[in-house]
């Protein structure tokens, strides 16, 4: 884009007064509100909104933001994200996920545990909270992971890592692949009512491959992951789900097996959920092209009948959120033979303007679409996000519905540029971030 | 004094390989008869010689030192010749199967076998190859009959009665004997029995026994009148059933904050050896105004006492029994 981002930290300490948000398209997604008028931020919260409050109506001495008859939604909620912050600082930070958060309108990001550290000592999820704070962009919720360094063996301190502030636990990209362990962790974790999240792939079928198993990856002479390996998983694991209770979810699925195994079980009652991200409702196997390695993604783009899958399923409801799956790699990590290259693709910035693709061709009404990546994936996550309220944190996204551009790899804010949309044309533009009553991000056209 | 009706009483089974298939008036008659000798040991003279003439031998296939001296000071102090085979670093070690082990024992006319073995129902097994009689010290994860008794006895003398109390039983309760026995004792004298621990460490379908299940000691405990903590295995601390000893004792060790929860002067048991720190803190284990654990090993010894006399009571009066 040729316009000019503009970011401003938001510091906990800075005063923050009154703003009114003005001559806008009001929507939230929780009430299926979605009407004009203005929204009133008093500090940190939500005062007041509705069609009530107009330019007339704002007392004098207060700020206001003509939105100038764009969306105000709640700030967009991210429940898969890579921050490579501590260890991996040359990949990302925590300050270019934030610059990469607020310029796709994302208010709370929750980070995946594979930093180094792991988030698997009190430490580390306090390390994270703390610094994410002084940085003052998105809000950052840690996950907590499930097994002592991703061993698939010993459990880590999950109630005590969960009272320090991790939101759930994962093993990131790996599936906890012992069944008599996933069991334990699910038993243990219900223990707590704290929610697993699981990365559905049967690491042995998934051994070496590249792609998706198929017809493209033939031709490319690529080894392949067959859509079994997922929904092998997941069967496995909701039958230990019935055995041991506890809440468990299915993370960025991508195959139409899945999605009808989890319709199925969610119709018998199971607490199971499930989110899918961007790339696998956008894009198909055949982004792999010639050997793009940024569509390289684990689980890997599918087939065009496994996309239209996941479009049905987000449509019916048995998918609860989209996200971005944001996994930032410095280029060296990429520029490499297919087979070889890192798996993975940025997201934070394309999450909306993608996603409301859904909306532009028909599938979903706007709200139902935000739905998905806001009080849906709050709800999940149990963060206190995702919904216009009074009271509540003034977390919002001011959107352009309609304005198209082109997604180019290289202009994206954050530190690493390997995205999978690169050259994708898309509607829908981020033009403000609001985090906490504090404008943190806009856009000048 | 014992006095003369308990003196003369009879215990109708040949073994005591459980508390299941107990009757209230048997444990009753356990407990009462283990009252007398609770007054007989704390005499300077503490011998007689109910026993004398008979053969206890003490054999564990599993390590145990409190558990068989209490058995062994048991038999002694009732006048009897006890003998003590660890079998697990001899005749297994040469290939002896279990019941070559019980016929070679037989063969020697013991008149009580009191057995531990590391496997569920090897001690009833065992019991139907022998011609004398069985008593189960701890078989794998079934059943600890003289444990639950010596914690009966020792809740009777605290509180008068066992009726009407609620027990709460805590910890590792998937691996252990102790609150297998317990559960059913305490059942069947009309105490309310709940468990607390993690799910990983219960079994399943506890609850079809009959108790309340807790997974939140502060929950649990409330307006408990007895806090049972076990005994978590070293060998369990490290693995999938719980991720370390801190996060163990910070949501389930007992401490004087969540045994707040409890009665006021609800009483702490504890079967021993208990890990200080893991499943109880030093402070707890050590108030003797709660904490009856040193009282459990007293009440362990005229248990078994009882136990062993009320079972050879009726030696030499069957004919069948000695010539099966």
């Amino acid at each position: 884009m040729t316009s000019t981002q503009t970011w401003t930290a938001a510091m906990p300490d800075d005063t923050v007064g009154q703003t009114a948000f003005i001559n806008a398209r009001l929507l939230d997604p929780a009430t299926d509100l979605d009407t004009s008028g203005g929204l009133l931020t008093d500090g940190e919260e939500i005062a007041d909104f509705g069609p009530q409050i107009t330019a007339d109506s704002v007392p004098d001495g207060i700020t206001i933001v003509d939105c100038g008859g764009h969306c105000l939604a709640p700030g967009l909620v991210d429940i898969r994200v890579q921050i490579r912050e501590p260890g991996e600082e040359h990949k990302g930070t925590l300050e270019s996920a934030g610059r990469a958060g607020t310029a796709g309108g994302v208010t709370s990001i929750v980070c995946l545990p594979d930093t180094d550290p792991i988030i698997e000592d009190m430490s580390v999820v306090e390390f994270v909270a703390r610094r994410a704070r002084k940085i003052g962009l998105s809000k950052v919720y840690p996950y907590g992971a499930i097994t002592k360094g991703f061993g698939g063996k010993e459990l880590t301190e999950l109630g005590i890592l969960a009272e320090a502030g991790a939101v759930a636990f994962t093993d990131s990209n790996k599936a906890v692949a012992d069944a008599t362990v996933m069991r334990r962790v699910l038993s243990y974790a219900a223990t707590f009512d704290l929610l697993i999240v699981q990365h559905p792939e049967e690491p042995s079928l998934a051994a070496g491959a590249a792609m998706n198993e198929g017809e493209v990856a033939t031709r490319l002479g690529l080894p392949g992951v067959p859509t079994a390996a997922e929904t092998i998983l997941i069967e496995r694991d909701l039958r230990l789900l019935e055995l041991s209770g506890g809440k468990l979810h299915f993370a960025h699925i991508s195959t139409g097996d899945a999605v009808d195994v989890i319709r199925k079980a969610k119709a018998r009652g199971l607490n199971v959920t499930c989110d899918t991200a961007a790339p696998y409702f956008s894009l198909n196997e055949t982004s792999v092209g010639e050997y793009r390695t940024f569509a390289k993604l684990s689980p890997p783009l599918r087939s065009e009948a496994d996309r239209e899958a996941i479009v049905e399923g987000i449509v019916d409801g048995t998918i609860d959120a989209i996200c971005s799956d944001h996994l930032p790699h410095d280029e060296d990590s990429k520029r490499l033979p297919f087979a070889q290259a890192a798996f993975g693709g940025v997201g934070l910035e394309t999450l909306l303007p993608v996603s409301l693709e859904l909306y532009h061709n028909g599938f979903l009404s706007l709200n139902q679409l935000l739905a998905k990546i806001t009080v849906r994936p709050a709800e999940l996550m149990g963060l206190p996000a995702g919904r216009l309220k009074k009271g509540a944190a003034a977390d919002l996204t001011l959107f352009d519905l309609t304005q198209g551009w082109k997604i180019r790899a290289d202009e994206l804010s954050s530190k690493a540029k390997n995205s999978p949309f690169d050259g994708r044309l898309v509607q829908g533009v981020v033009l403000r971030t609001v985090i906490d009553g504090r404008t943190v991000y806009t856009l000048d056209n | 004094m014992a006095d003369d009706s308990l003196d003369t009483k009879r215990f109708p089974h040949r073994h005591l390989l459980g508390i299941e298939g107990l009757s209230r008036d048997e444990i009753a008659l356990l407990l009462d008869v283990s009252d007398t000798y609770v007054d007989q040991n704390r005499q300077v003279d503490k011998k007689v010689s109910t026993l004398r003439g008979r053969t206890i031998i003490n054999l564990f296939f599993e390590n145990s030192t409190r558990t068989r001296t209490s058995f062994e000071l048991a038999g002694k102090r009732l006048g009897a010749d006890v003998i003590n085979m660890s079998v697990s670093d001899s005749a297994i070690k040469k290939g002896e199967t279990l019941i070559d082990t019980a016929m070679t024992l037989n063969a020697m006319h013991p008149d009580v076998l009191v057995v531990r073995h590391s496997n569920s129902g090897a001690v009833q097994l065992l019991s139907e190859k022998v011609n004398c009689a069985v008593v189960n010290a701890g078989d794998g994860s079934h059943e600890h009959p003289t444990q639950a008794l010596l914690d009966a006895l020792t809740m009777r003398r605290r509180r008068g009665n066992i009726e009407g109390l609620l027990v709460a039983i805590c910890g590792d309760i998937l691996h252990s004997r102790v609150a297998r026995s317990n559960i059913l004792l305490l059942q069947t004298m009309g105490a309310r029995v709940r468990v607390i621990a993690p799910r990983t460490l219960l079994p399943t379908a506890i609850e079809n026994l009959g108790v309340e299940v807790f997974h939140d000691m502060k929950v649990g405990l409330k307006d408990c009148d007895i806090v049972m903590m076990l005994r978590l295995q070293t060998e369990r601390m490290h693995g999938s059933f719980f991720p370390s000893v801190r996060e163990y004792f910070h949501f389930f060790g007992l401490d004087y904050d969540k045994l707040s929860a409890a009665k006021p002067d609800a009483l702490i048991m504890h079967p021993g050896p208990s890990n200080r720190g893991v499943e109880i803190d030093s402070e707890v284990a050590d108030d003797y105004s709660r904490s009856v654990i040193h009282e459990q090993v007293e009440m362990g010894v005229a248990v078994r006492m009882a136990c062993l006399d009320l079972m050879t009571r009726g030696i030499g009066d069957d004919p069948d029994q000695r010539n099966l």
